[in-house]
Order: C-alpha cells, then sequence, then structure tokens
C-alpha cells in the first residue's frame, strides 16, 4: 500500500515518546485524506493535540465532552447533508466524517452515544483507540482493561490481583448492532489499519474500528517497545485482527504458530505481578477465546 | 397575510423552527415537550419542513448532537424538559463556551423527586450560569414570536450565543390559543441565511473547534461570554423593535414588559405566564380604583438590571414571585437578583406554583395585601396546605 507523505496529523504534539495515540492519528489521516472531519472525545489524544492556541490536526476538528464523539458527530454528519441539500455546500465532495474517542470514552462512558449513533445509521466511522484504561487521568481502570492487568484503580494486592474482570469485547458489541462493517486493528501493523480505514469509508453507513495502541507510560515499557509489544499482542492472539463485513466474519492476520502469551505479558510493568499460575489461567483463557475465532 | 391557528404552546414552537427553516433538529421525547418534536416530525415527514431529524437516545446526545451540527454551519433547533435540561446540563455551558446560536425550547416542568411531571421553572433556572439566553412567554403567540426572534438574537454577532425560550409546561404547552402564524417568505426575510464566520467545519478551511483552554486563556473566553450577555440586551431590544415593525406585536421593551406602572406604588415582578393572571388581577383592582403594577421580566439571562431599576425607581411595595427556590436560602432566584440590585427598597419574595401548584386569583390578592403590609423584606410560600 502506498502511505501518502503528507502529514495531516502534524509532529510537534505533546504526547509522550513513542505514544501509541498519535500513531493512530497519524495513520487514520494518511488513510482518510484531507476531506475528513474529526469529533474527538475528551481524552488523551484531544488533550495532547490541542493545547490553545496550537492544535496538531490540519482537517477540521471538534471536541465537545466525554461521552459524545458519536453523539457530536451524528451531528456534524446531519448538518452535511442538510447543507449540502438546502445550500449547496461542499459541493458534491464526499466528506468523511469520523468520531475518535479512548476506550474509556467508548466502551464505558461514551457507550450510549455511540450506540445510539450507530443505531441510528449515520454515515460515519467510529475509531475506538484503545489503550485498555484511562490513561489521560492517570491509568485508571477501564471496561477495556484486560483480565489481571494492575492499573491504579485495579491494583495488585495482596488479596485482589489486579483487574478481575475480562475485558469488555466492544467490536463484537457493535457488530451486534447489524453495521455494514466493524474491524479490529493494531497500529503495529499499519497496512491492515489503513485497509480497513480505506475500506470502511468506502462503506455507506455507521463503520467501527476498535484498533490496540500501546501506552508507554500506562502499560510500563520503554517507549522504543510500543510497536514490538503492539505486534506481540496480535501475535500471541490476546488481541486479533479481523473485520465483519455485512455480518461476514475474517480474520485478517493469522500468525502461522501463536507465541506464548509469557512474551507479551513479561515485558510490560502492568503485568509484573503475575505468577507463572495466573500466566496459565490467562493462556488457558485466549486459548479458549482464538479457538472460537478460529486462531 | 396570515394565518390564525387555534394551536398549543409546543405545537406554536414547532411552528416557529418550521418558519425559521431549520436545518437540523435533534431531540429526545419527554413530557410535556413531546407535542413539539412530534408536530416536528410530522412537519419533516411530509416534506412540510426540509432538515435533518435525528431521533437521539438521551437529551445529552440532543444537545451534543446540536453542537455539532452548529459547529458544521447549520441552524439548529431542540426541545426539552425538566430532567432532559438537566441531563443536558454539561452540553449548555459547552454551546455557549463554543459560541453556537442553538435555539432550544424549555416546557418548563419541576425537577425529581418526588418526580413531578407538571409546571414550575427550576428546570431552566438550574441553568441559570450556563452562558443561554432565557426567555421566559407568557402566552403562546409570544412562544411562537420569541423562537423566531431567538434566531435572530443569537445568531447576531455582537452576541453568538445559544437560547432557550421557556414556556410553562401544561398551561401553555397544553392549552390551545389563537396564533397568528406569518408567512415564511416573511420569517425568512427577517432572519436571513445563517453564515457562520467563526464556526464551521468545512476541509477546504480546517480550523480546530473546542480545543484546552489552559490557564492562560480560560479566564478571557468566561469574560467575552459575559460581554456578548452584555450587548445581547441591545441587540434583544432592536430585535424586538424590528420584530414589531414587521409583524405588529411586540413583547416591552424586549427585555422587560411594564404595566400599568405609572401610578403604581406596588408592582408584581414575575416572569411567564402567571403574569397574564396578574394583569387580570390589576385591571380588576383597577375597576376598585386601586393602582397595581406588574413588570414582566422576559429576559432572565441577561438579567436587564437598568432597566428593572429605572421601571421600579418609584414602586416601593415589590412583590416577587418566583416558580423556583434556591434550597438552603430561601429564596428564589428572582428574588435573589432583585433583592441584589434593588438595596433600599422593601422587595419580598413568593414562592408559588411549585410542581404545579395553582396559582389563583385569591392568591394574587394575598401576595397584593402581604407586600403592602410587611415591614421587611420577607419570603413567603403562597398556597401551602395547612
Amino acid at each position: 500500500m502506498q502511505f501518502p507523505r503528507e502529514e495531516l496529523f502534524a509532529p510537534g504534539h505533546r504526547g509522550c515518546a513513542g505514544c501509541g495515540a498519535a500513531i493512530v492519528a497519524r495513520l487514520l489521516l494518511k488513510a482518510a485524506g484531507k476531506d475528513t472531519i474529526i469529533s474527538n472525545a475528551t481524552g488523551c489524544l484531544e488533550v495532547m493535540t490541542t493545547p490553545y492556541p496550537e492544535t496538531a490536526w490540519r482537517v477540521p476538528w471538534i471536541h465537545t465532552a466525554f461521552e459524545n464523539a458519536a453523539a457530536t458527530a451524528s451531528g456534524v454528519e446531519a448538518a452535511i447533508k442538510a447543507l449540502k441539500r438546502k445550500r449547496g455546500k461542499y459541493k458534491d465532495k464526499k466528506i468523511n466524517v469520523i468520531a475518535i474517542g479512548g476506550d474509556g470514552g467508548t466502551a464505558d462512558i461514551g457507550f450510549q452515544s455511540l450506540s445510539g449513533a450507530m443505531e441510528r445509521g449515520h454515515d460515519m466511522l467510529y475509531i475506538m483507540y484503545d489503550n485498555e484504561a484511562y490513561m489521560n487521568t492517570g491509568i485508571q481502570r477501564s471496561s477495556s482493561t484486560p483480565f489481571m492487568a494492575a492499573t491504579t484503580t485495579s491494583p495488585a494486592g495482596s488479596k485482589i490481583r489486579g483487574e478481575d474482570r475480562p475485558k469488555k469485547d466492544v467490536a463484537m458489541i457493535m457488530a451486534a448492532h447489524g453495521i455494514p462493517y466493524v474491524a479490529t486493528a493494531c497500529i503495529s501493523y499499519p497496512e491492515d489499519f489503513m485497509r480497513k480505514v480505506k475500506k470502511a469509508l468506502s462503506i455507506e453507513g455507521p463503520k467501527f474500528i476498535q484498533v490496540l495502541q500501546p501506552c508507554t507510560t500506562g502499560w510500563g515499557y520503554p517507549p522504543e517497545k510500543t510497536i514490538e509489544i503492539g505486534r506481540l499482542a496480535v501475535e500471541t492472539g490476546i488481541f486479533p485482527l479481523y473485520e465483519i463485513e455485512n455480518g461476514e466474519f475474517r480474520i485478517t492476520y493469522k500468525p502461522a504458530k501463536r507465541k506464548p502469551v509469557k512474551e507479551y505479558l513479561k515485558m510490560q510493568k502492568r503485568y509484573r505481578h503475575l505468577t507463572d499460575e495466573d500466566i496459565e489461567r490467562i493462556q488457558k483463557y485466549i486459548d479458549e477465546k482464538c479457538k472460537l475465532l478460529g486462531l | 397575510m396570515c394565518e390564525v391557528k387555534v394551536i398549543t404552546g409546543t405545537s406554536a414552537a414547532a411552528e416557529a423552527a418550521k418558519l425559521a427553516d431549520v436545518d437540523v433538529i435533534a431531540a429526545y421525547p419527554i413530557t410535556p415537550q413531546t407535542t413539539c418534536v412530534e408536530k416536528l416530525a410530522e412537519f419533516v415527514a411530509n416534506g412540510e419542513l426540509d432538515a435533518e431529524y435525528i431521533k437521539v437516545e438521551s437529551e445529552h446526545s440532543a444537545m451534543s448532537a446540536c453542537i455539532g451540527a452548529a459547529a458544521t454551519g447549520a441552524r439548529t433547533f431542540t426541545a426539552t424538559a425538566s430532567q432532559g435540561l438537566a441531563l443536558m446540563h454539561e452540553m449548555l455551558f459547552i454551546a455557549s463556551g463554543m459560541r453556537l446560536p442553538i435555539v432550544m425550547m424549555v416546557a418548563n416542568r419541576a425537577l425529581s423527586a418526588p418526580i413531578n411531571i407538571w409546571n414550575d421553572q427550576q428546570d431552566s433556572i438550574a441553568e441559570r450560569d450556563s452562558g443561554w439566553i432565557q426567555i421566559y412567554v407568557e402566552d403562546n403567540q409570544e412562544t411562537l414570536d420569541s423562537i423566531i426572534q431567538a434566531y435572530k438574537i443569537a445568531e447576531n454577532e455582537d452576541v453568538l450565543l445559544p437560547v432557550m425560550v421557556c414556556l410553562d409546561g401544561f398551561i401553555l404547552t397544553h392549552t390551545v390559543e389563537p396564533v397568528t402564524i406569518p408567512k415564511a417568505e416573511r420569517v425568512r426575510d427577517f432572519l436571513g441565511v445563517y453564515e457562520p464566520k467563526h464556526a464551521y467545519l468545512d476541509p477546504d478551511r480546517p480550523i480546530t473547534q473546542g480545543p484546552v483552554g489552559v490557564p492562560d486563556c480560560y479566564m478571557e473566553t468566561r469574560k467575552q461570554v459575559e460581554e456578548a450577555m452584555e450587548r445581547a440586551k441591545k441587540v434583544i431590544k432592536e430585535v424586538n423593535e424590528e420584530f414589531s415593525e414587521r409583524f405588529k406585536r411586540k413583547y416591552g421593551n424586549g427585555l422587560v414588559e411594564a404595566y400599568n406602572l405609572d401610578k403604581a406604588d406596588t408592582v408584581l415582578v414575575a416572569m411567564g405566564s402567571v403574569c397574564g393572571t396578574i394583569k387580570y388581577v390589576i385591571d380588576e383592582l383597577k375597576k376598585e380604583g386601586k393602582e397595581v403594577g406588574l413588570l414582566r421580566i422576559r429576559t432572565f439571562r441577561p438579567f436587564p438590571k437598568e432597566d428593572i431599576k429605572e421601571f421600579l425607581k418609584d414602586a416601593n411595595n415589590i412583590a416577587v414571585l418566583d416558580k423556583n427556590i434556591s434550597l438552603g436560602f430561601n429564596k428564589g432566584a428572582l428574588g435573589i437578583e432583585m433583592a441584589s440590585i434593588l438595596k433600599n427598597k422593601k422587595v419580598c419574595n413568593y414562592i408559588v406554583g411549585l410542581g404545579g401548584r395553582d396559582i389563583t386569583i385569591d392568591n394574587i390578592k394575598s401576595i397584593i395585601n402581604h407586600v403592602e403590609k410587611a415591614e421587611d423584606d420577607e419570603t413567603v410560600w403562597v398556597g401551602l396546605k395547612e
């Protein structure tokens, strides 16, 4: 795939070194192109890219609140339709309306707004940039935090061993909305992510992509390991890559041989409290899930 | 020229949104607002109004969608009441902070608990500090006229603030009155087309809306809203004048309406539909040779301090009626504001009509008797059961 040279997500933002969310935004805009309007939920990406009077966004961008990137985007999409029809605005240009929110802004507080927007059939793409906790407020657990990961509100204590619930499967819940396109992606597979964005934008109606992006600060690993860790998440099967187009499920990347999950867990501080027994338990859980998906 | 329809307040609001040729409606049903959004859905379904109608899953999303649409450059409308307005609370501040000229009908209704679908004005009063212009109307004609005026006010570049037009739940929302409906072309001519220069989303000219307001700039943005509120006073008066020239209807000076103030030593101050009852009592008392006045506050925000002081300069017994209560201070919001600007006058506060309690002619008369005899500022809850 050709990567456009043009950078619509400008450098010089306030993201951490090795920030995965910034990679999401950069790749997303390379795939979507300049005729794009972004509705950004409150969170790391919003905060680090727009400290007034600076902005990293070279496309029209709006942020209103935390739980409503999808509802705000609904309004944008409806306005474009009305203004095209009634006042001949935007000429005949096809404009991509893309809402983007973190896992907290998507799976938790923004869940109702997301469900509503998807159910109503708006022509929009929702991107969930998944770093598996509330990173902007300092690494608190969200419903997307995986089983046994330690966060500041699911600490590894002597009685409770980190997060005690499995990761909420938002992509599958979105698929249950019967929308035309749902996919998972990971920044470590840029061609795959960008192809999915392009495909999603070629389809009319509501689309959803959950993109995993390792977080150096929240997961506890050196900044240069972001891509490597993302790759391991996919290679171990802990985060499978797939797409569901018009209800048809397809694995988009199948590791030749799944790596042991231990390799992934051992690289991150959020899992350092795990015993061999714990790791075995997680491995078993993943094996079962992968079997269901045919991995 | 124009048509007279016998309609409810909510239908009048829907007719006004249609006349304003709104581009995007996002609404969620709540009693007693529902008949407004039902009517609008009918207009859209029948092709009488060319608008996108977003059937959102909550009032929070209704306001969020209106914000998104307004920030894209569309003329937007929504309507709500009570709990729905409370659910919008967060987004109300964002609409005004982003300077988006959204217009909303609020069917005034009590707040839970206990749950109560009937009228008072606690819901919109609770949003006093949200940066929205608040217009309180007396009847259904004023509902229609005020919503049309609201777009003219909100979209004025000296203002650029959202407006809520508040009408009393059931008393106006579900009561039919004859309402003159102006011709669509004349309203279009009055309003013009909304062409935002400050806020729109267009890939040909990318801008960032809603960035982080760091401590170095946040306070200035608040001050700018305050200054816009101040400028709105003049704009509201001008719009009221221009509207009256074109449509032959006028609401006081736009901010306040004086009724029989000239010879009155006793003046009632109130907002909304209760003013109709008060005017009736004033007319009755006049026949008996007694002069009582009414100062109807039409815009609670911006608060017309200067006009109030001027109109009440000769009055000695001031009775402020509030359909809301600031719990813990034992006064209503209007009572608090009035006491703060009329420092050397006797200002009594009457808490009335909470949760749909009737405000009778006798209640109004008892208020007049009370304020004339009161020796100092007092708060009285009127119509409480023994």
